[in-house]
């Protein structure tokens, strides 16, 4: 990694521990949200960005993690720190067993089937058999975590939503370094390879098959961990908080922050944070008029996403300074059905 | 018996929605080779014009016509300027943009219309066909009209050189242009065509279960699948299909699993399927060159 | 405790009409001299954007009050925000309106997912939650949730009153049910089935539910009308609720018809279903209908269509959100006067839980608003009525307290 990149890193890292002491309560936890999301959409990135494989329904999975959290803690006592890794590994393993039939299925066919999982998913939790565990259409309450009494001993008291904060943050972290670690590794670059051309990634040894579920666990994986940090931080969960619209906020966080890029992700949930309620704010009449008219402008202006828009603007700034390096093996767009126009 | 064949009826009247939608998705596939997510948005759209003409008096037939003339100039205008600016974008913006268009469409409905549901006139007469009990006039009619629709798309891309180039357009867009096909334009056709099928739709539809903004929206997740288990390029697929879901849904829903959970137990049932037969019924199987 | 509050309301109605009681001005966050601030949340986007309308007219209404002078000479400003009706955008809204814009109260926040993600948060901040547009029966609670209160008749009472009637006409009753699945359905089912008692398992042949997202209702009619039943209770939203009354009529099925309130309304459901469709239908009624022939010269509809046309001219006069917007608001307004000028928020629950024999004019004839320190429970009666073909004919008495 460059110097200067990491030192970016650095200060970006100190500007977010600061932020709760700067800003109000409610104001921290819009950006607890923020950091949710971010995860949600690296968690769809890896899938959708990464491997080519679309989907319409990663919403299913953010439900899956948040109810997992919820049942854990309300009723079998869990500590809200102990239902993030659980809550992972749910989605890991139903990503897994989701990906399997979907390896038969491309393009629109997988658009399909990940779609009608995000339809399902909602009437599954709400199915009679399952109320006992769900709370059926009534959804769960649960409790938010207060800061951890050490934290006080040392002289710091945080109040619920900095506490909240940071712990997000902590997990964000983690699961960026993750990704990171993962995606710039031999997996990761199977991944891309599958994306790319399958025929000739299998040519080249790679088990497509194994690769291809596995990164579908991957994704539900860091989905599923977002969900239960925003259960968490909601302190709710019920069926109608992930209907089949979070799916396509989901979809449009990852496209307008960037897809195939980490740092796209942490813009892509900044716009779907907190533009909806810019859109509410200009008018009441019709809000989704005013939101639809903002994902036209930005996919006008970035098509490639923020994160693609910003890495074209430091090319162009480099490329002058430098006027050496070329700018295209930076923004090669991707998508599972390229040769289209 | 007499409660499956209700069933099965219930379920051909609401599979004939399905695939008068589905209708839609396959012109606008064949012509630019994506689903577009606002078809049924714009649909709806088109039968409030519909309505409004006719609320101002026009006759029935005339309305009908008119709105069909105007959603596919409409299409046809959302192409050029809403879509054409992304179209080298990758695919995933444009799925935005669709995205898009599909919540200001149904906000602006709303904005302008309400809420409130719409009686929309039936062309049909008031009285069942042979005193049956189980399908009105109008859902009979309206399976009649998706057949009519039908058959002038299958006509359409079989026999008219139009529809010829419209679909070489969208298979290979280069080669099109070195034999002189204005690929450009047959997009903007395909998306006025499409329109135009939607409005069909909508109307007869409409209908059937009043009209609203939200009218489409359940529709076009059932839709998207009648045209995939059809056969994604093929509209005789597509029409099966949409009655397959419709039947499928009520026959499972009644006797098999409960209401509860029927939706998503024909659509595994439909993926299950899809991943056997990745073309569905009457597509075309596609064989990859590397 | 109900015993000596009444005297105490009394004294203090009695202080506030006093001018010697204006030296005592004591406010929370949101009311000055000047204003009194309030939040509302509602659904203008997503599934639920047809109750966005509520919002408008409600805010149609504060502009007429203030016209006209405002509450005790402050004006109501009203903060509206959009949740989509999805629950984590409800919390960050609520949390925006106290921390941020620091409103006195939360009015009108609608559907009960919604309102159970802020139930909690409202409660411990100690801002009212005040006249939530659900009919859950659990904002009736005001032990664990003292800051929190609905105000329509609960879907589980009005369920019971339709039992009760089943019970006494028609005893032997084979009963179908539709419902929608979610909390609203559900719970006018419980209340039905409690209603019924012991009789329900042997009483109720057939349930069917159907998702807000199904594009028809016929499948399930069909389920129902195979069951040989000859009671149909309707559990459903205005749209299919329209379509089931039409599916009984035209497929020959002539059961008698319970039709829950939530689509009484002649204007948008029975005339797009067919008038002659709905004849015979029974429902229960707490607010007139605008739209039914036998209020057309009451002055309340005059009076409400006045109103629209000045201050929402864009509004749909057919709509019920409308008229019960209207409604819902002049409570609000009558329980901020009762506050006069101590506007502070425990005053504001404490006024909104003192309602005495209030009858708004929209309220049909009899039915009044209590409340008490124990009974948060505003609107509970209402009144049985049968669709004749041209109008809701009311029919025995008002039932409930």
């Amino acid at each position: 990694m460059k110097k200067s990149a990491l030192i970016g890193y650095a200060v970006l890292l100190a500007i977010a521990c600061a932020l709760p002491f700067l800003v109000s309560e409610y104001r921290t936890f819009q950006f607890t949200l923020v950091l949710v999301y971010s995860i949600a959409l690296l968690g769809l990135n890896i899938l959708t960005g990464y491997n080519g494989q679309i989907s319409l329904g990663h919403g299913a999975f953010y439900a899956i993690g948040a109810y997992v959290a919820a049942i854990l803690m309300d009723k079998a006592g869990f500590p809200y720190w102990a239902t993030i890794p659980l809550a992972g590994a749910v989605c890991l393993v139903a990503g897994f067993l989701f990906g399997l039939p979907a390896l038969r299925l491309e393009g629109l066919y997988l658009a399909l089937a990940t779609f009608a999982l995000g339809v399902s998913l909602p009437q599954l939790l709400k199915y009679h058999h399952l109320e006992g565990w769900t709370g059926g259409v009534q959804g769960i309450v649960i409790t938010k975590p207060d800061a951890p009494e050490f934290l006080a001993s040392l002289g710091l008291t945080l109040n619920q939503d900095q506490w909240l904060y940071f712990f997000t943050l902590a997990v964000t972290l983690v699961m960026f370094l993750l990704a990171w670690n993962l995606l710039r590794g031999r997996i990761g670059r199977a991944m891309m390879a599958i994306r790319d051309n399958h025929v000739a990634a299998e040519a080249m040894g790679v088990n497509n098959a194994m690769v291809k579920s596995l990164t579908f666990g991957v994704s539900a994986m860091f989905t599923g961990v977002a969900g239960a940090l925003g259960a968490i931080a909601i302190q709710f969960v019920a069926p109608d908080s992930f209907n089949i619209f979070l799916s396509l906020t989901f979809l449009i966080g990852m496209v307008i922050g960037g897809v195939a890029s980490i740092s796209g992700a942490l813009y892509g949930a900044l716009f779907i944070q907190f533009v909806p309620n810019v859109a509410d704010e200009i008018s009441k009449a019709a809000p989704w008029a005013i939101f639809g008219l903002f994902l036209l402008g930005f996919t006008y202006l970035m098509p490639l996403g923020i994160a693609g828009a910003i890495r074209m603007g430091l090319a162009r700034l480099t490329r002058k300074a430098h006027n050496s390096q070329p700018v295209e093996n930076m923004i090669r767009p991707h998508s599972p059905k390229e040769e289209n126009p | 018996m007499d409660a499956l064949l209700h069933q099965v009826l219930a379920g051909l009247a609401t599979g004939g929605i399905y695939a008068s939608m589905a209708l839609a998705l396959v012109m606008i596939y064949q012509a630019t080779h994506l689903v577009n997510f606002a078809q049924g948005e714009l649909a709806m759209f088109s039968t409030y014009i519909a309505w409004s003409l006719i609320e101002a008096g026009m006759p029935y037939w005339a309305a009908f016509f008119l709105t069909v003339g105007f959603s596919f100039v409409l299409g046809v205008v959302i192409e050029r300027v809403v879509i054409r600016p992304v179209e080298h974008a990758p695919v995933l913006a444009v799925v935005v943009v669709f995205i898009a268009l599909l919540v200001i469409l149904n906000s602006v409905t709303g904005w302008i219309y309400t809420f409130t549901i719409k009686t929309f006139p039936s062309p049909f007469p008031e009285q069942p066909l042979f005193g049956n009990k189980y399908m009105s006039s109008h859902e009979i009619g309206a399976i009649c009209v998706t057949m009519v629709v039908l058959v002038l798309l299958y006509a359409f891309f079989r026999y008219t050189p139009l529809g010829l180039a419209m679909r070489a357009a969208a298979q290979n867009p280069e080669s099109s242009r070195l034999v002189g096909i204005r690929v450009g334009w047959m997009l903007a056709l395909g998306w006025g065509l499409a329109a135009a099928i939607g409005s069909v739709a909508g109307m007869m539809v409409a209908p059937i279960v009043f009209l609203d903004p939200n009218m489409m929206g359940g529709v076009l997740l059932y839709a998207f699948a009648a045209a995939l288990i059809g056969g994604i390029d093929s509209p005789g697929g597509a029409v099966f299909g949409g009655f397959l879901v419709g039947v499928l849904e009520n026959v499972l829903g009644a006797f098999v699993i409960g209401n509860e959970l029927k939706l998503a137990v024909a659509l595994v049932l439909i993926i299950g399927v899809l991943t056997v037969r990745p073309s569905g019924f009457f597509g075309k199987v596609h064989v990859t060159r590397v | 405790m109900k015993r000596t509050l009444l005297p105490i309301a009394a004294l203090l109605a009695a202080a506030l009409a006093s001018p010697a009681a204006l030296a005592q001005k004591k406010y929370d966050q949101g009311a000055s001299d000047k204003e009194i601030l309030i939040g509302h949340i509602n659904p203008y986007s997503g599934p639920a954007s047809a109750y966005g309308t509520i919002g408008r007219s409600i805010a149609a209404y504060f502009k007429k009050v203030n016209e006209e002078g405002g509450v005790n000479g402050r004006q109501i400003n009203m903060i509206s925000y959009d949740d989509g009706y999805s629950p984590p955008k409800t919390v960050e809204m609520a949390r925006k309106l106290v921390e941020q814009d620091k409103v006195l109260l939360i009015f009108q926040p609608l559907g009960t997912p919604p309102n159970s993600a802020i139930h909690k948060y409202m409660n411990a901040k100690k801002v009212p939650q005040l006249f939530v547009a659900t009919g859950a029966t659990k904002w009736n609670d005001p032990k664990k949730f003292p800051w929190t209160m609905g105000w329509q008749p609960n879907y589980q009472t009005e369920a019971k009153i339709y039992a009760a009637h089943i019970l006494k006409e028609k005893p032997n009753a084979k009963i179908a049910v539709l419902y929608q699945n979610d909390d609203y359905g559900k719970d006018y089912l419980e209340g039905f089935k409690a209603g019924l008692g012991a009789k329900a398992k042997t009483m109720i042949v057939k349930e069917a539910s159907y998702e807000v997202t199904d594009p028809t209702v016929d499948s399930q009619m069909a389920q129902l009308q195979t069951s040989g039943a000859d009671t149909f209770f309707n559990i459903t939203t205005p749209k299919f609720a329209a379509q089931a009354i039409r599916k009984a009529w035209d497929s020959g099925w002539k059961p008698a018809h319970y039709l829950n309130n939530v689509s009484g309304s002649i204007g948008s459901v029975l005339r797009p279903a067919g008038l002659d469709k709905s004849v015979g239908l029974i429902s229960t009624q707490y607010l007139k209908d605008q739209n039914d022939k036998a209020w057309a010269n009451d002055p309340a509809v005059v009076e409400w269509t006045a109103f629209m046309k000045k201050y929402y001219p864009d509004g749909n006069l057919v709509a019920t959100e409308n008229f019960y917007g209207w409604c819902v608001a002049q409570t609000l307004v009558q329980v901020l006067k009762q506050a006069g000028n101590d506007l502070t928020r425990a005053n504001v629950m404490k006024q909104a839980a003192s309602l005495k024999n209030f009858a708004p004019s929209c309220m049909l004839p009899g039915i009044k608003l209590n409340t008490s320190a124990t009974d948060f429970a505003p609107i509970e009666s209402v009144q049985l009525a049968r669709f004749n073909g041209t109008e809701w004919v009311r029919f025995g008495e008002i039932m409930g307290k």
